[in-house]
């Protein structure tokens, strides 16, 4: 068993530098009891793989608050499929589109590009650090 | 005398032998045949020597020397397997297509049975199986390998480039079943990283050693020297060659070329593509250095129909249609000013919507920091040269209208041709002798290029003379 609830890569994507969302993630998802990998910001979306794959990561909780994190996670599941983190947790965060007013149709749009959780800004940490503990807990015993 | 050397090109409809004097760096004589691939290979060669031997005397040196290039049999006939399409199933056909090879199918994730059973239909010269970054996803390519290795004949050759990691597990799964199975490495390393130069090697490798064998034109090494490479491959040299020169012979920089065939049209581009306007974002799997892509609907023969439908959207002459039907009845090639005409704008039809395909576009996307910009594919529009190949082009009545069709159009801005080239022609139809000369002489074959792949002017409109 290990001393952890399970490993987290944590970072913004693309060249975001809005950095403050992330910590707080971070903070609280290691306070909660998570190994954190934190990437910090401007992180590209290679480097999130290549530390879920050293790290044999569970999640991923990518933050993004310039608008551009559609063109940045683009064909982000398949990356991950390729390098063999297929069964990873997807969540993303933050400012995610244009239509800022209409969370609803983010959400749809990241999930068919295949993340698990999308995020409206000013969501409670806590909020996702539950649905992860859910989300893992889930697929864990789905495993067994 | 031994100063000649002769390049031969095995083509599905002709064989074509190109006579070159080394020393004095001449085009001596060109000659075609109809290919005789169907019974034996080597009949049609000879036929084309002796041909060639009223003008160009060919003793058993320079027999022994010639090489050649084939596209006969159908060409090297490639099947892709990988994981994800825009990843390294799409990796492993721009190696194939850098190959040379004709690519007859394209499979992504864990195959079917029916999927299998197509495959095994196709019966293609060579399996090209990927998938997975390097310590990424086995269990695809492990799938497939099993899959693959349960097939009877059909597949036979099968080179792996996809995820090392699972290679142990994939030589395991084809052990004891006869199949010819060569490990390279990925052509997709890690994720954003192409790398289809070992694999782009090895298929060259089988094609020489094995594939020319089981089609029946490695007969014709009784004859010459050997054939070396297939045709769209020694193309794709000479375009590098010419771009990039040899060890002190500058070349002439980044260059686009179009080859318009019979039944496709390919399009070379030697250049890096990276976007040349500020604030434009690359996006997608990187671009090879040395580009080929091949569109297997447009040709001046075999499918006169697509292009016949794409030139009738534009304005057209009068009676095209008619023009057209009374073409293609004898045999395509043009004859009195209407047809002609007619050729000519089929042609450039066929240059055109290969180009606008092979190029790079830009795309807008509104974000709340104001519009961003972003760029898949090559940026083209700062490429110095754009080469005509191949008989439709090469023996247009207005090759430089024909060129035209590759060059950046107003109306379609986002569409990255080039804004303002220099118009080569391959007048004498020798790059693919030039390719192969490429091999062993690079600096002459580079002078000899300079010296028959002459500028176009777009008033030019003389079929004789060689410039230079």
């Amino acid at each position: 068993m290990e001393d952890h609830l399970g490993c987290v890569i944590t970072g913004t994507i693309g060249v975001d530098a809005h950095v403050i969302g992330t910590k707080v993630i971070s903070r609280a998802l290691r306070e909660a009891g998570f190994k954190v990998v934190e990437l910090g910001a401007q992180t590209p979306a290679e480097e999130f793989i290549m530390a879920a794959q050293e790290t044999a990561a569970d999640a991923m909780m990518i933050s993004s608050l310039y608008g551009m994190a559609e063109l940045d996670l683009e064909g982000f599941r398949d990356k991950c499929t390729e390098a063999g983190l297929e069964d990873i947790l997807l969540y993303v965060g933050g400012i995610l589109g244009v239509s800022r007013r209409n969370f609803a149709d983010d959400e749809a749009k990241f999930k068919r590009m295949g993340f698990d959780r999308v995020y409206a800004p000013e969501t409670d940490i806590r909020e996702g650090i539950e649905d992860l503990k859910a989300d893992l807990a889930r697929r864990r015993a789905g495993r067994s | 005398m031994g100063n000649t050397r002769l390049f031969v090109d095995f083509g599905s409809t002709f064989t074509k032998v190109v006579a070159l004097d080394l020393e004095a760096e001449e085009l001596l004589a060109r000659v075609q045949v109809p290919s005789t691939v169907d019974h034996d290979v080597t009949v049609g060669l000879e036929e084309a020597f002796e041909i060639l031997s009223q003008t160009v005397h060919i003793g058993d040196a320079e027999r022994h020397q010639t090489v050649a290039c084939s596209s006969a049999a159908g060409g090297l006939r490639v099947i892709c397997v990988g994981l994800v399409p825009e990843y390294t199933t799409e990796a492993g056909r721009r190696a194939a297509l850098g190959a040379g090879a004709k690519i007859v199918g394209s499979y992504s994730f864990e195959l079917s049975e029916s999927e299998l059973r197509e495959i095994q239909e196709a019966a293609p010269d060579i399996v090209l199986l990927t998938g997975g970054t390097d310590g990424g996803n086995k269990k695809v390519i492990a799938h497939n390998a099993a899959m693959l290795a349960k097939a009877g004949f059909g597949v036979t050759n099968v080179i792996v480039a996809g995820n090392k990691s699972a290679y142990d597990e994939v030589e395991a799964l084809f052990a004891g079943t006869g199949k010819n199975v060569i490990f390279t490495s990925n052509v997709m390393p890690e994720i954003g990283v192409l790398e289809v130069g070992a694999a782009n090697e090895k298929i060259r490798e089988l094609f020489i050693a094995r594939i020319t064998e089981a089609k029946g034109i490695s007969r014709v090494r009784s004859m010459i020297a050997d054939v070396i490479m297939p045709t769209p491959a020694a193309v794709l040299e000479a375009a590098k060659l010419l771009a990039d020169g040899a060890p002190g012979h500058p070349g002439v920089g980044e260059l686009l070329m179009v080859d318009v065939g019979g039944a496709t049209t390919d399009v070379y581009s030697v250049a890096k593509g990276a976007p040349t306007a500020g604030n434009v974002r690359f996006v997608g799997l990187p671009e090879p250095y040395a580009k080929r892509t091949v569109e297997g609907d447009l040709g001046l023969f075999h499918n006169l129909d697509t292009l016949t439908q794409i030139a009738a959207t534009e304005n057209v002459p009068e009676g095209f249609e008619e023009v057209v039907d009374a073409m293609a009845r004898t045999n395509s090639v043009p004859s009195g000013d209407d047809q002609d005409a007619c050729h000519l704008l089929l042609t450039r039809v066929a240059v055109r919507s290969a180009v606008n395909r092979h190029v790079g576009s830009l795309k807008t996307i509104s974000t709340p920091n104001g519009d961003a910009t972003v760029q898949r594919g090559k940026d083209l529009t700062e490429v110095q040269w754009v080469i005509g190949a191949g008989g439709p082009i090469s023996f247009s009545a207005d090759p430089a209208q024909v060129l035209e069709g590759a060059v950046f159009e107003v109306e379609l801005p986002l569409l990255l041709k080039p804004k303002a080239p220099q118009m080569l022609l391959d007048r004498h139809y020798i790059l693919f002798a030039l390719g192969l000369l490429a091999q062993s002489e690079p600096a002459k074959a580079l002078r000899l290029m300079q010296k028959y792949v002459v500028p176009l002017h777009s008033q030019d409109r003389q079929l004789s003379g060689v410039s230079g």
